[in-house]
């Protein structure tokens, strides 16, 4: 494969994390690394473990695969592979191939002498999945807290862990991840028509420049953020919302059993009003 | 450097003040359905114990001798409990005195003690009524309360009224204009679990026997005639049935899909069941007894207090821990030939 122009001054060596030179070279337009193998690994090795558990399932409806965790009754052992071993193994190479794969990242942020703000962004991604597959289930004592690998069948878990606690609108956490989330895909909408408009225009006009772009938000709210703060603030946002909604799941079973809607009652019972 | 100090220090305490709400791990849990669902429960391992501890069943009166003459042929005025021997009447009587009667009036609760036989105290009318109730419970509603029964105590503990009742409720008075009426929600209601859902869903559910189920059962919700409103009144039930039983809503729905059937487990047709036999209580028994009750016993809507789950469940699965109350008292279950 050709390489396009510019690629030959981005190729450069070092900037590994482990391994030095072994794996420093590129496979068509692909860098390799010593994580870039690791990924390869894991991925394949789960991807084929997702295939043999929906070989011992009863169904090949792509929806309704299901690969379920092990019964509370194993607690935090090793589960038989029929039943819940495979999800046991399948988590492993899932984490194994995110960390990887920011670990990758990194690699090429120090090749090309950048931030580490990609890695970093990916890992609070990864660091939801990890509290919902491993940390919650260790609070709560059992790999069986973990939600299933399936379509429909992780929808349920999601629904019905949200009823154990009777109304998860209720809960604070929950409460600041939708908060950010919706905040997220509006910054990004203002942010994407805004440019979009910017680099779209008229017949006969020119391409508005980003000073044109700060003056319609000046004249429209007063402020504008500008062309390097709209990423900062997006990364904030997305990244939050990543993270708050890690901690409304931590906090829904290891740190709180009853109904979300009774939390709140501390509010009721401040001295101010009771 | 300064900056990350602050921010630090201000991450710390927002966290120690957000958990110190909370319980820590790890919680007691059961699993009810396939493994990955979470079905099941969710509890704290401390408040279980305090519940169990603060519902124990009442130590058993020792067994009467039940051969002999009937109540019926004994004393006067005996009609519900006339097929009892003497031994289990005075026994029954006795135990009904320690389970509800003030301890400064004892009998004189609920009987002239000049004449047991006569009628003029309201207590002892209400007393009769809910002697008829509890016998049709043991027999009429076993598909609630199964071979476990209901006793006085089930209820009582001790009161001369059962504690955790419920009157109609039109929730806080507004001041007027736009603010009139909050329409009975929007209130942090303790009856439903401190939410904004209707706060008394239970004069219409459980003293009348409106309509619970909401949801549509086609893909689209053409023709569905039940309202937001509808909708948020089965949830603060629901909400209630909850807190009262001290269970989650996986212990009898499968979320995927509430009204399913085949999906549900078995507790909900129990609960089903329950549903109907509080209504049958409320609507048979105790509305009617309103019209006997002196002022000071009627709600500010001129109604008596009710029954509802927490009545007996009192924050438990099964009441009492699922104590067979019945066992020790054949008495209040079905009429037995005399031996």
């Amino acid at each position: 494969m050709a390489m396009l122009s510019f690629e030959a001054k981005y190729r450069v060596r070092g900037g590994t994390l482990v391994g030095g030179d072994l794996f420093d070279f590129w496979v068509g337009p692909f860098y390799v690394g010593f994580f870039g193998v690791t990924t390869i690994f894991f991925s394949l090795l789960g991807t084929g473990l997702i295939v043999w558990g929906a070989a011992l399932g009863d169904t090949w409806n792509v929806w309704k695969i299901s690969i379920a965790p092990p019964d509370l009754k194993y607690g935090l052992g090793l589960a038989p592979l029929a039943e819940g071993g495979l999800w046991q193994i399948i988590t492993i190479c899932a984490i194994g191939a995110f960390v990887s794969w920011a670990l990758r990242q990194a690699e090429i942020s120090r090749k090309l002498g950048m931030g580490l703000h990609i890695p970093v962004a990916f890992s609070f991604a990864v660091f939801a999945y990890v509290s919902l597959v491993v940390i919650r289930p260790f609070l709560m004592g059992a790999w069986g807290h973990g939600f299933p690998y399936g379509i429909f069948s992780h929808l349920d878990w999601v629904s019905n862990v949200g009823y154990q606690y009777l109304h998860f609108h209720y809960n604070p956490a929950h409460m600041i991840a939708v908060t950010f989330f919706f905040t997220t895909t509006m910054a990004l909408s203002l942010h994407g028509a805004l440019v979009l408009s910017a680099t779209n225009p008229p017949k006969g006009e020119d391409v508005k420049t980003p000073e044109h772009e700060n003056a319609f938000f000046r004249d429209l709210i007063g402020y504008s953020i500008g062309t390097i703060g709209i990423h900062r603030l997006g990364l904030f946002l997305a990244l939050s919302a990543a993270f708050w909604s890690a901690v409304c799941m931590l906090l829904s079973g290891p740190f709180w059993t009853r109904g979300w809607p009774e939390w709140w009652n501390w509010w009721l019972e401040l001295p101010i009003w009771r | 450097m300064r900056t990350a100090s602050t921010c630090l220090t201000a991450l710390v305490l927002t966290s120690a003040l957000l958990l110190s709400g909370c319980e820590r791990p790890p919680p007691a849990t059961e699993q009810t359905g396939y493994r990955g669902q979470s079905m099941g429960s969710v509890a704290n391992p401390r408040t279980l114990e305090m519940r169990e501890a603060a519902n124990q069943p009442p130590e058993a009166q020792p067994a009467a001798d039940p051969s002999g003459p009937r109540a019926s042929t004994l004393y006067q005025n005996v009609k519900v409990l006339g097929d009892l021997s003497e031994g289990e009447f005075i026994r029954l009587m006795a135990s009904m005195t320690e389970w509800l009667a003030p301890a400064d009036q004892s009998c004189g609760y609920c009987h002239n003690l000049d004449n047991l036989a006569d009628e003029s105290k309201y207590q002892y009318r209400v007393a009769r009524q809910m002697l008829i109730m509890t016998r049709s419970l043991n027999t009429d509603w076993k598909s609630h309360v199964g071979e476990t029964g209901v006793t006085c105590y089930t209820c009582h503990r001790g009161n001369a009224q059962p504690q955790a009742t419920f009157r109609q409720d039109p929730g806080p008075r507004g001041a007027g204009g736009f603010t009139a009426s909050r329409q009975g929600q929007n209130f942090a209601a303790m009856a439903v679990g401190s939410t904004s859902l209707p706060n008394d869903p239970f004069s219409r559910l459980l003293a009348y026997a409106g309509e619970i189920r909401v949801s549509t059962p086609t893909a689209l919700a053409t023709g569905n005639p039940r309202t937001i409103q509808d909708t948020e009144m089965t949830y603060g039930l629901m909400i209630h049935m909850s807190e009262g039983l001290g269970v989650n809503c996986t212990f009898c729905h499968n979320s995927r899909n509430f009204g399913q059937w085949g999906d549900s487990p078995p507790q909900r047709a129990t609960a089903f069941h329950g549903i109907r036999m509080v209504r049958d209580i409320n609507i048979r028994h105790v509305q009617p007894l309103a019209a006997i009750l002196p002022p000071e016993r009627l709600g500010p809507e001129g109604d008596n207090a009710k029954v509802f789950c927490t009545t007996c469940h009192n924050g438990q699965p099964k009441p009492m821990g699922g104590a067979p109350m019945l066992q020790n008292y054949p008495e209040l279950g079905a009429v037995r030939p005399a031996p």
